[in-house]
């Protein structure tokens, strides 16, 4: 552990507004810069969505504008299928790339990892500078492929080969819309890697005096946990990118067999594995879910904690259960594969850490179900999307028992149950931690409140809404409904039709509710009322003992010494119901790990 | 508005479980040999799955109705055993239960993939391409003649590629564009790819499987059922994919008899 407090200011405050606001080194602007792009992204990835649910329930409906976005795509405002599948694969893209991964890891990450391990930024502020904006970069690729050539890609967020490999003969967008999509979530890896590179070095080289490991929040343990990942799985990932891209300008075939025939020709490609692909995007795609959930996991148990006036039953559990997720994510990518072709011995191996991960996974929810044992809970618009979370972690967690086991995915592989799965455990949740650390952290990042009326409307809209989407995905899976299919022709599939239509209502509405937080966030970063004091929450770790908001080094004229374990509330004899990390109160009962 | 949220919460959890124990969307019909085990391993899953989602989100809303309105001055309260007690719950309660999913699932699983086919399975051979299945039977020979990638022509109907000419077994060789079998008879099933990824799902069959440009990979299964079933493509394959379906017909003997001689006589 270092000692920061006699260390210089990595940099000194900028003056232009170039420095300060666009190309600043502060890890705080960086991370709000961050949540700005992934505002965007999420506002871009919904509308998305709602062209695509409305085109599921009602196939030949016209939407106004929509041959603006693309005349091709859209002749006489009705989409094509091939539209269809393209909006599909740009929504999953951005959703997953640039809003799931980018905003609670990224954003919040940024933001708060440094306050909270007590340093004043982060060791690499140039590499940090560089992930947002390399970051930035691959966003306007991607969004570059609505309006290049024939549009962006159609073969979905996982790009598989070798459909993806094969240029314009694998249909619209699968030529220049594919070589876009993979230098963008090339370049996209390149800023999680220094992001990470930076996340991992503040976390373990960085901390204030007195901050030992498990001194940290459960924030900052999530945030450097996924950050491992995060190194390692985009690692692989930004080559697999490479292959592909070489696959389509360079003549290679890396991703495409021998003696393919499209059109009654030959394609001029040979010796390439189908599967090689799978494996590697999977390899990254796995732990994705995780680099997704697991900072989720960390806001939620922080949010929980400050907002229930008590520690958890075992903040030492939590940490290795998280651990223990981040482990058994690489073992288990081999699950999104069972029916792809691979060795069928394979599957039952894959299978076994899939039905494993789930006591991890179960551990994390039991202990915050048993914290929630005996508090005393707030109720406040963050608290609310932490609970959230924890009901939606639970209703995705248990359909991955089906899941991961081969002989069920028999029934339900790229069905609707899957995309209900994914949607709730991966997607839903997810956002939930974003909303919860946004209404929760908002008075620090910008030193006022956002409304608390308004915010609990969104909660209850979005709660209900989610269920009603994705829910009857479930059924729709169960009934064999396929996914990614842009009209329902099967006669099987013509009855569910309109339980598509209910989803896409349910989806609308959920949509224009997050409006409502579009709306508050705006507002009340310019209009909403000062944040009454520094810690308005009444919380204990560092981010809570310096000014609203932090000032460039983060704590001032004075470093912080921390003397206690970090969430020191209703500690028996104390002061007051919370006692600061930094607060040199002697406790005769502190929580402690050590 | 704690209570509130309680009461949703329990209200969803109850509605989530409404269609599922009502079987208002049933698993489709199985006319399979081997589907009764994936059916059963299902209908064992659902229960464990379902148990814990009732009782995980009813605990959640009971603790947030109870929790939530503290009276001044109380005290906070551990949960009995704490955090060790839930532990060993969690390993012995799911690890048990996973683990025994796993071991009667992968039971299930080995029935349909590791399995061989009977020595006297009827041969079919199914291409899926852009945005069709066609299927191949090996004729009176019993043997398929090669594949000619290029004479693969749409445009000649030569869908295989075959070289009737010069290839003596593809002389006798039978492409439909339907998959006809006959009931209670095994089919080994071999698949192939002519251009990018697809997948043959048949839900009655309880049958699912990737092809994979590059690799022929088999699958085998018995129908019990007489009927016409869809065949869908579950893999992304481009614009047409959601219209890339072909029919299963499962014949009596001698209507796949007659079938097979009308087909012969066709080619």
């Amino acid at each position: 552990m270092h000692d920061m407090s006699t260390h210089a200011v990595p940099h000194g405050a900028p003056t232009s507004f170039i420095r300060k606001h666009v190309f600043s080194l502060d890890h705080k602007v960086i991370g709000k810069q961050y949540y700005a792009l992934a505002l965007v992204a999420a506002v871009v990835g919904m509308f998305l969505s709602w062209l695509m649910r409305l085109h599921l329930g009602w196939g030949n409906l016209a939407i106004p504008g929509l041959h603006l976005l693309s005349s091709s795509g859209a002749p006489g405002d009705v989409m094509t299928p091939e539209y269809y599948l393209q909006l599909m694969t740009m929504h999953g893209t951005i959703m997953v790339f640039f809003v799931l991964t980018t905003a609670p890891f990224a954003a919040f990450g940024n933001f708060f990892l440094p306050i909270q391990t007590g340093a004043e930024d982060m060791p690499f502020p140039h590499f940090n500078m560089m992930s947002f904006w390399v970051t930035f970069v691959a966003f306007v690729v991607m969004v570059a492929g609505f309006f290049v050539g024939d549009g962006p890609s159609l073969g979905g967020w996982t790009q598989y080969a070798p459909l993806s490999a094969i240029g314009a003969a694998g249909g619209p967008g699968e030529g220049m819309g594919v070589v876009l999509w993979a230098t963008s979530i090339g370049i996209f890896c390149i800023g999680q890697l220094l992001g990470s590179l930076n996340f991992i070095t503040t976390t373990l080289d960085m901390r204030c005096k007195g901050m030992s490991l498990m001194r940290l929040p459960l924030t900052a343990w999530a945030w450097f946990i996924t950050s491992i990942m995060g190194l390692t799985a985009f690692a692989v990932l930004m080559p697999a990118c490479i292959l592909l891209i070489l696959d389509h300008v360079a003549g290679t075939s890396f991703f495409v067999a021998s003696n393919l025939v499209i059109g009654d020709h030959v394609l001029p490609h040979s010796g390439g594995s189908t599967l090689l692909w799978q494996h590697l995007f999977w390899f990254f795609g796995h732990p994705e879910v995780y680099i997704a959930i697991v900072p989720g996991m960390g806001i939620v148990s922080h949010v929980l904690v400050t907002n229930m006036r008590r520690p958890m039953l075992s903040h030492r559990v939590l940490i290795y259960s998280m651990g223990a997720l981040a482990v058994l994510s690489y073992m288990v990518y081999g699950h999104h594969m069972f029916v792809s072709g691979m060795n069928p011995v394979s599957a039952i191996a894959f299978s076994f850490p899939t039905l494993v991960i789930t006591i991890p996974s179960t551990i994390i929810v039991l202990i915050w179900l048993g914290s929630l044992y005996g508090a005393k809970l707030r109720i406040n618009s963050a608290s609310l999307f932490a609970l959230g979370f924890v009901s939606m972690f639970i209703s995705g967690g248990v359909s991955g028992f089906f899941l991961a086991q081969p002989s069920l995915d028999i029934m339900l592989h790229a069905t609707y149950f899957v995309v209900g799965h994914f949607h709730l455990v991966m997607g839903v949740a997810a956002m939930f931690g974003i909303f919860a650390g946004t209404y929760f952290w908002f008075p620090k990042m910008t030193g006022r409140m956002m409304n608390e009326t308004l915010g609990k409307a969104h909660f209850i809209l979005s709660f209900i809404g989610t269920y009603c989407i994705f829910m009857p995905f479930h059924y729709l899976g169960m009934a064999g409904n396929v996914r990614r299919y842009q009209a329902f022709t099967d006669d099987y599939l013509i009855p569910l039709i309109p339980v598509h239509r209910f989803i896409t209502v349910a989806a609308l509405v959920t949509g224009f509710a997050q409006l409502i937080f579009v709306y508050n966030l705006i507002y009340s970063r310019f209009k909403g009322p000062m944040a009454p004091n520094d810690n308005p929450w009444e919380g204990t770790s560092l981010e809570w003992s310096t000014a609203t908001p932090p000032p460039h080094n983060n704590f001032g004229d004075k470093m912080p010494v921390v003397y206690h374990d970090p969430y020191q509330y209703s500690v028996e004899g104390a002061s007051s119901d919370y006692v600061m990390q930094t607060s040199q109160e002697k406790l005769t009962n502190p929580h402690e790990e050590k | 508005m704690a209570k509130t949220f309680a009461v949703i919460i329990v209200l969803i959890a109850i509605a989530s479980a409404i269609p599922i124990v009502m079987h208002t969307w049933p698993l489709p019909q199985d006319i399979s040999t081997h589907g009764h085990l994936i059916d059963e391993q299902f209908a064992d899953t659902m229960a464990e799955a379902g148990i814990s989602f009732l009782a995980s989100q009813i605990l959640l809303a009971f603790f947030i109705w109870k929790f939530s309105s503290p009276k001044p001055g109380e005290k906070i309260k551990t949960f009995p055993g704490g955090s060790m007690g839930l532990v060993i719950a969690a390993f012995l309660l799911v690890g048990t239960e996973v683990l025994a999913l796993g071991v009667f699932g992968a039971k299930a699983w080995g029935a349909v993939y590791l399995t061989r086919p009977a020595a006297d399975a009827i041969p079919v051979q199914v291409q899926a391409g852009q945005f069709a299945f066609y299927f191949r039977y090996p004729g009176p020979d019993g043997r398929f003649g090669p594949i000619h990638p290029d004479q693969i022509s749409e445009a000649n109907a030569n869908f295989f590629g075959l070289d009737t000419t010069h290839d003596q077994d593809s002389k006798d060789d039978i492409v439909a564009a339907e998959f006809a079998i006959p009931v209670n008879r095994e089919i080994h099933l071999l698949m192939h790819s002519k251009d990018v990824g697809h997948s043959f799902y048949v839900p009655e069959l309880r049958v699912q499987q990737d092809f994979v440009p590059g690799l022929d990979l088999s699958l085998h299964f018995t129908a019990t059922k007489i009927g016409k079933y869809e065949i869908v493509c579950t893999q992304l394959c481009g614009l047409g994919h959601y219209n890339m379906k072909a029919y299963l017909e499962v014949k009596s003997q001698e209507d796949y008899d007659a079938w097979i001689k009308q087909q012969a006589a066709l080619q």
